[in-house]
C-alpha cells in the first residue's frame, strides 16, 4: 500500500502527518520524502543515513569532430536546449528535459549523453522505519525526475508493488502545489491523504488538490489541521465532495512548540499515538474497500 | 522598475498575508501573484478582472488511430512512458518533447498546442494586479511565472508605479527560480521551527546562487524565541538584512476569513504596528535601493 500525503497549500502539516503516522504504525513502514525542494521529514525522524547517491539526468554532449552542423538536433528540441550557428553548437543543459530526441535524430552519431546533477538521494533507517528522501540541488529547476527517482528506488515496477514490497506500508510526503512535482509524487499511489487547514487559503488550495486527485482517480481522505481556527467552509466542502474527514488536529500551542523543535507529537504527547493508528486503520479500510470494488469492475 | 519578491522556502509561513498587508501600506504599486499553481492573493484582493488571457504551454502528442500502424516505435522512443495501451497518449505523462511526432513513420501523431492556464490583469482596492491560474496537473509553471512577472513589469512602467510587490511560491525549484530572476530584492518569510530554518537556509542559498539581495523576517516568532534568534543570527551572519519578528497572532486568520488585510481588520493592533515598521525598513533598505 502506498499512501501519499498532499495538500495544495504549503505549511498545512503534511510532514507532521506523514512522520507521526509512520512512527505510530511502526513496523514495516517506509517513508519517502518527495518534497525534494524542501525536504523536512528527516528533521523529525532523524534517520541514520546509510546510503547517499547523486542523481543525474541525461543531457546531450556534442562531438564537434563528427558534427556537420545540420541543425537537426536544434530543430527537434522543443525546449531550446540546443542552438546551432554556422560552425558552433551550443547546448543549454539546464533547459534539457532528457527526452533523447537529439541523440536519436543526429545522422552523424555525434551526440552522446552525459549527466546533469539533479540533486542527491539519501536512504536510511530509524526505529524500524525505512527512510528515503531527495534533495534538489540549489539552482536546479526540475524536481519531477528526482521525485520519480526517489520513488523508483524503493518501489518497483513504476509505482506498482513488487513481490518484496507486499505488506509494506509506503508513505510519501508530497510537495505543495498542484503542478507536475505533486503529480509525480501522487501518481500511482493507492490513497491520498490530504492535509488542510480550515481557512480560505486552505480551502481554495484544497479544492485544486482534490481536482488533481480526481484526475488521477485515487481514493482520498482529509486531515484538518488547526481545526479550530478559521471557519467551517472546509467541512462543508468535504461533506459536499463526500471526502471523509479522517482526523482533526486542534490548534494547540504545545503541538506547535513540539513541532518547532523538530520533535514528533506522538513521542512528546503519547495520547496522539492511538489517534494516528486509528487514522491508519481508516485509510486501510477505505483503501481495501475501494480496491475490492475496483477488482469487481 | 523595483520589484520585491516575497518567498519562504517552506510553505505556510505567511507570504501571502504579508504581501497583502504590504499592499495596503504601499502607494502606487503593482501587485503580482507568482504562485501560479496555488494562487491565494486574489482571495484577499478581490480583483476585478479587466483582461483575461489564455496561457499556452508546449504541444502535446495526440495519436490518430486511423493512421497509426501500431509499429510501436513511439512507445520505444518515449522516455516518459506516456504512450499507453492501444496507442493512447497519457496527457499527464506526456512531457511535450515531440520525439514521437517527428519519428512516427506514418505521420500519425499530431502535436497541438495546449492551453494550460489563464492569466489576468485586474484592478484591486490597492492598485492593479497581475495574476494567473495554472491548470490542474499542468507543467510549465515557470513559464507562466515569467509571463506574469513580465506583464507586471510592463504595467508598472505604463502606470509609472513605484514598485512591484510579488507574492512568490514555496520551494526552490522551477517556479521559484522563475519568480526571483531579475528581482531587486527578496523578502524571505521564515518561521521559528526546525523546518522553517532549514528551508529558509536553502532558499537563501538559492538567492545567493542567483546573486539577488535578500532580507529575512520571522513570522510566529514567539512560538520558539530561541529558534527565532537562530534565524536572526543566520541572516546577520550571511549579510541578509533582518527586518524583524512578527508574533503569532490569530489576527492573520481572522482577517483572511473576512477577505481583508490585517490593516483593514485592525490597524491599531500591535502586529500591524510591527508590520508597518517592517515595511518602512524594507523600502528604505540598501537591498531595495542600491541595486538600480
Amino acid at each position: 500500500m502506498i499512501i501519499s500525503v498532499a495538500s495544495g497549500k504549503g505549511g498545512t502539516g503534511k510532514t507532521t502527518v506523514a512522520t507521526n503516522l509512520a512512527f505510530s504504525i511502526g513496523a514495516d513502514v517506509r517513508i519517502m520524502d518527495c518534497d525534494v525542494e524542501e525536504p523536512n521529514a528527516h528533521l523529525f525522524l532523524k534517520p541514520e543515513i546509510e546510503e547517499k547517491s547523486i542523481v543525474f539526468t541525461p543531457v546531450p554532449e556534442i562531438d564537434e569532430e563528427k558534427c556537420t552542423f545540420c541543425k537537426k538536433c536544434a530543430e527537434i528540441c522543443r525546449f531550446r536546449a540546443i542552438a546551432v550557428m554556422d560552425q558552433i553548437v551550443l547546448t543549454f543543459p539546464e533547459l534539457c528535459h532528457s527526452c533523447g530526441g537529439c541523440v536519436a535524430v543526429c545522422p552523424e552519431d555525434a551526440i552522446s549523453e552525459i549527466g546533469r546533477e539533479l540533486g542527491i538521494m539519501e536512504k536510511g533507517r530509524v526505529n524500524g522505519i525505512d527512510f528515503a528522501h531527495g534533495k534538489l540541488r540549489i539552482g536546479e529547476a526540475m524536481s519531477p525526475p528526482l521525485i520519480r527517482k526517489v520513488r523508483s528506488s524503493v518501489e518497483s515496477d513504476k509505482g506498482q508493488l513488487g513481490e518484496k514490497n507486499v505488506g509494506k506500508i509506503n508513505i510519501i510526503d508530497a510537495p505543495p502545489g498542484t503542478s507536475c512535482p505533486v503529480i509525480a509524487a501522487m501518481k500511482g499511489t493507492d490513497f491520498v491523504l490530504m492535509v488542510t487547514e480550515p481557512t480560505p487559503f486552505g480551502l481554495h488550495d484544497l479544492k485544486l488538490a482534490v481536482e488533481a486527485v480526481k484526475l488521477l482517480g485515487i481514493p482520498a481522505g482529509l486531515v484538518i489541521n488547526r481545526a479550530d481556527i478559521g471557519d467551517d467552509t472546509v467541512k462543508e466542502y468535504a461533506r459536499k465532495e463526500k471526502l471523509p474527514v479522517l482526523m482533526e488536529i486542534p490548534f494547540d500551542r504545545k503541538i506547535a512548540e513540539v513541532y518547532s523543535k523538530g520533535e514528533l507529537i506522538v513521542e512528546k504527547m503519547p495520547e496522539w499515538k492511538d489517534k494516528f493508528r486509528d487514522l491508519y486503520r481508516q485509510i486501510n479500510e477505505i483503501g481495501s474497500v475501494k480496491s475490492a470494488s475496483h477488482k469487481e469492475k | 522598475m523595483k520589484e520585491i519578491v516575497v518567498i519562504s522556502g517552506k510553505g505556510g509561513t505567511g507570504k501571502t498575508s504579508l504581501t497583502a498587508a504590504f499592499a495596503s501600506l504601499a502607494k502606487k504599486n503593482i501587485l503580482c501573484d507568482a504562485d501560479v499553481d496555488a494562487a491565494d492573493l486574489h482571495l484577499l484582493m478581490a480583483p476585478k478582472i479587466n483582461q483575461r488571457s489564455d496561457f499556452t504551454g508546449g504541444g502535446i502528442a495526440v495519436i490518430d488511430n486511423e493512421k497509426c500502424s501500431e509499429c510501436g516505435l513511439c512507445r520505444e522512443m518515449c522516455r516518459f512512458d506516456a504512450i499507453k495501451e492501444n496507442f493512447y497518449v497519457d496527457e499527464i505523462e506526456c512531457e511535450g518533447c515531440g520525439v514521437c511526432v517527428d519519428f512516427c513513420p506514418e505521420q500519425a501523431i499530431d502535436f497541438p498546442v495546449k492551453t494550460c492556464g489563464k492569466w489576468f490583469i485586474s484592478d484591486t482596492r490597492f492598485g492593479p494586479m497581475v495574476h494567473a491560474a495554472l491548470g490542474i496537473a499542468e507543467e510549465n509553471s515557470g513559464k507562466l511565472v515569467t509571463l506574469v512577472r513580465h506583464e507586471a513589469k510592463k504595467l508598472a512602467e505604463e502606470k509609472n508605479a513605484d514598485m512591484i510587490i510579488t507574492d512568490g511560491p514555496p520551494g526552490t525549484g522551477c517556479p521559484v527560480i522563475a519568480s526571483i530572476g531579475g528581482a531587486t530584492a527578496l523578502l524571505i518569510v521564515s518561521e521559528p521551527t526546525v523546518s522553517g530554518l532549514h528551508d529558509m537556509k536553502r532558499v537563501a542559498q538559492l538567492a545567493e546562487h542567483f546573486k539577488i539581495p535578500s532580507m529575512v523576517c520571522v513570522n510566529k516568532s514567539d512560538l520558539n524565541p530561541e529558534m527565532s534568534a537562530n534565524i536572526e543570527k543566520f541572516a546577520n551572519d550571511n549579510n541578509m538584512i533582518f527586518t524583524g519578528r512578527i508574533p503569532f497572532d490569530p489576527l492573520f486568520t481572522k482577517a483572511m476569513v473576512q477577505g481583508k488585510t490585517i490593516f483593514e481588520y485592525d490597524e491599531k493592533s500591535d502586529t500591524c504596528k510591527i508590520v508597518e515598521k517592517m515595511w518602512t525598513s524594507i523600502i528604505a533598505s540598501s537591498s531595495i535601493n542600491n541595486n538600480n
